[in-house]
């Protein structure tokens, strides 16, 4: 067993630059226009379709797929920079994001060519928001323990079963979701698990919100009872699903929302603390800013390896890994850091705000989208130990 | 487009056992001969791989091991790496010579070959030829000043000098209003005592009225500072090799030790700490390397200061994290001399207090990003 750890350098290209001033100026806009309030997250609606239709106008949603379904072409690293530019100025991206970083890539590799050219472009102008479909009231972690079923019907089949923890599914037009068309083999206990695209407007779907710790609504569990889906709406191989799911969770583990989802406490432990701050401040400080850059230099790295048609596996649930783990621990440590600043003209009265949200936000951070202990089985197994 | 940079691949250390000899070394370093387009760092791993077996060495009686090495590594052009042709050198790049260290790192060398090929790029800097033999650098402690006299001559107590008993020559940066840099006589110095955790010698040094062979006024823009962001990165380098091979050394035993009828390995306890060791070890390699890029493209100097300081800081981290989890794995045999595994942790641990320690870095850095204010924060990270 071979394991070959390995960060390329990769410095984003020139054209980033221009784009990412572009990005800029965007936000820039829109705050002014006051869509949004960038330094106060928590507050107002995470997702904005009219924002995420200006995003698409921009041509900054789908923008590495093929012009022919509404794509821009360009690379994975000028979707880098828009990504991080959104995430660190707190954009409501939240109803195209989604469908931008996961399911539009699976619906180019495994949806039919009709399917591609109705939806692809939709996503593109920012007009669908899509909700991932995998665990179950008695599934999470061990997604192929999933029981919600479907079976064979006339033109297509039909759906029955729950899904749980399902963001946005309040609000979404599609949901890709994963359901068991066989039972697994005795030698394949991931066999019998089928990907499928299903239209949220289907009759027989029921959305129950569920209330987060937060005070946030952002899961929900979704219901199905005999919902109908047509056999184009099948996403690649009848029973083979597991095999789709690995690359596209490497798209999913190692990007900027890994690492930058608590970047606003930072943000402002710096306006805090002022120009001279005290020996433990600057440290600190110095600390997590070290930190923060190697995550930064590894996320980017992995994002230039995947545009150079490498799968780097291990290194994305590195990425993922370490950096939930630090947006986790970082109002913690932003709390310690604050303890000292001299509290005059309410200088601390928005960095206590914020932190009053980030560290109710925290635990869920190494949960979701794989939880810690299964992105270090991930990386143990690409060590040789399993 | 991206530049395409070297990765660093670990894949042929795994096949390194700490309990097997020098041929299985050997073939390991043959093989990543042959995959890699760096010649450079494939010649350092060859000669490291034959005449410094950490197994071999470390059972060793006496330090007969050392010349031979030595010889190889200068007929090689290794120690001089740094140094144009003109003044003696190979005039090998930058990046030839981070590859150099990152080999140096993954064999824990006990000799001053990273001490040498720093002290050679310092003597470049003023255009001093560098002489043959052993060389080290001073000061390695950023507060530790050596005076310039009136007279030429220069004084000052630095301490930590890594190597400074067992060379001949001292790159010296001195002057705090005219930087300068030195090359000096060992013998011109009294050396005092000292070691680093792992036993290599580090020692003070006393400067008193002692004459320079040769001395020039350093660059402009170059300092005291210069010298120590280099020297981190320097020590960053080798600290993420290290890892490296400690990493591989811990996946090996956990496969291969046997407890409660399986291998440690399948327990998964002792996974998850190895994934979280090679975590610190994949930071390590990414802050190290993106350092060692920066200066190799000289960029900027806050973009040199954040990413030299950062790698140091974060590879200290490493550093600690990765050696408890290492030990822990290893478990008994890990805390004898007889086992390999202390060539490396020690050596890595004491490679944090060179050239400036995580809190120090962490204190100048911090300082630097809240003087730049709170709006040119993200904009210097999204920078790089």
């Amino acid at each position: 067993m071979s394991t070959n750890l390995s960060f390329d350098q990769i410095r984003l290209p020139r054209e980033c630059e221009t784009l990412r001033q572009d990005v800029r100026a965007f936000i820039a806009e829109e705050i002014a226009a006051g869509t949004f309030v960038p330094d106060r997250p928590g507050h107002g609606d995470s997702h904005d379709r009219a924002f995420s239709r200006r995003v698409g106008a921009k041509g900054w949603i789908g923008m590495t797929w093929p012009k022919k379904y509404g794509g821009r072409e360009r690379n994975f690293l000028e979707r880098y920079v828009v990504t991080e530019e959104f995430r660190v100025a707190n954009a409501p991206v939240r109803s195209h994001f989604v469908a931008d970083r996961q399911s539009g890539p699976i619906l180019l590799k495994y949806a039919p060519e009709h399917i591609k050219q109705d939806i692809l472009p939709r996503i593109c102008r920012g007009e669908l928001c899509f909700v991932i479909g995998m665990s179950e009231p008695g599934s999470g972690s061990d997604l192929f323990a999933a029981k919600a079923k479907a079976v064979r019907a006339d033109g297509g089949w039909k759906i029955t079963g729950s899904k749980i923890w399902t963001s946005n599914a309040h609000i979404a037009d599609y949901m890709i979701g994963l359901f068991r068309t066989s039972p697994p083999t005795k030698e394949n206990r991931r066999h019998g698990l089928t990907q499928y695209l299903v239209d949220m407007k289907s009759p027989g779907i029921a959305v129950n919100p569920i209330y987060q710790m937060t005070g946030q609504h952002d899961f929900n569990e979704v219901v199905f009872d005999d919902v109908f889906v047509p056999d184009d709406h099948v996403l690649g191989e009848i029973d083979g699903a597991w095999k789709q799911a690995t690359s596209e969770l490497a798209y999913e583990r190692s990007g900027p929302e890994r690492f930058l989802e608590t970047f606003y406490v930072l943000s402002e432990l710096v306006r805090a603390l002022g120009p001279d701050p005290n020996l433990r401040g600057a440290e600190g400080l110095g600390r997590l800013v070290a930190q923060l850059h190697t995550l930064r230099r590894m996320s980017v790295s992995v994002a230039g390896m995947l545009q150079a048609g490498k799968e780097p596996v291990v290194e994305s649930s590195i990425v993922k890994d370490l950096g939930t783990i630090w947006e986790q621990k970082l109002p913690e440590r932003v709390r310690e850091l604050s303890a000292f600043i001299e509290d005059e003209v309410g200088n601390r009265v928005a960095l206590d705000e914020q932190l009053a949200f980030a560290l109710k936000t925290a635990p869920k951070l190494t949960i979701q989208g794989g939880t810690t202990e299964i992105l270090r089985g991930i990386i143990a197994r690409g060590l040789g130990l399993r | 487009m991206p530049t395409g940079g070297t990765g660093t691949t670990m894949a042929l250390m795994e096949m390194r056992s700490a309990l097997e000899g020098a041929d299985a070394w050997r073939e390991a370093d043959t093989a990543m001969a042959g995959e890699s387009d760096d010649i450079v760092a494939a010649t350092a791993a060859r000669i490291c791989a034959d005449l410094a077996d950490p197994q071999a060495i470390n059972a060793a009686r006496d330090d007969r091991w050392k010349a031979p090495l030595w010889r190889a590594l200068t007929d090689a052009g290794l120690t001089l790496a740094w140094v144009p042709e003109k003044l003696g050198g190979a005039g090998a790049s930058l990046a030839d010579g981070f590859s150099i260290l990152g080999i140096a790192g993954r064999f824990a060398l006990p000799v001053p070959l990273a001490e040498t090929l720093l002290a050679g790029w310092l003597l470049a800097r003023a255009d001093i030829a560098a002489p043959g033999g052993a060389m080290t650098v001073a000061p390695v402690r950023p507060r530790d000043r050596v005076t310039l006299n009136s007279d030429g001559t220069m004084s000052g107590h630095v301490s930590g000098v890594p190597f400074a008993k067992d060379v001949e020559h001292f790159a010296v940066m001195t002057g705090e209003d005219v930087p300068t840099i030195a090359l000096v006589r060992t013998a011109d110095c009294r050396i005092g005592d000292g070691e680093t955790l792992a036993g290599d010698s580090a020692n003070s040094v006393i400067f008193e009225r002692t004459k320079a062979l040769h001395r020039a006024r350093a660059p402009a823009g170059f300092d005291a500072s210069a010298l120590m962001l280099m020297g981190a990165t320097v020590r960053a380098t080798q600290i993420a090799g290290a890892l490296e091979t400690i990493l591989a050394l811990s996946v090996r035993y956990a496969n291969e030790r046997v407890a409660f009828e399986r291998p440690i390995g399948k327990f998964q306890a002792v996974q998850q700490n190895l994934a979280r060791l090679a975590g610190e070890t994949a930071a390590a390699l990414a802050a190290a390397g993106s350092a060692a890029d920066t200066i190799a493209r000289s960029d900027a100097d806050d973009a040199r200061m954040l990413e030299a300081a950062a790698a140091k800081i974060r590879t200290g981290e490493a550093a600690a994290e990765g050696a408890s989890i290492a030990h822990q794995v290893h478990g008994a045999i890990g805390f004898t001399k007889e086992h390999v595994l202390h060539r490396f942790t020690l050596r890595m641990l004491g490679w944090r207090d060179d050239f400036g320690t995580e809190s120090y870095w962490a204190a100048r850095l911090g300082g630097m990003i809240a003087s730049r204010g709170s709006d040119q924060f993200w904009p210097l990270l999204a920078s790089r």
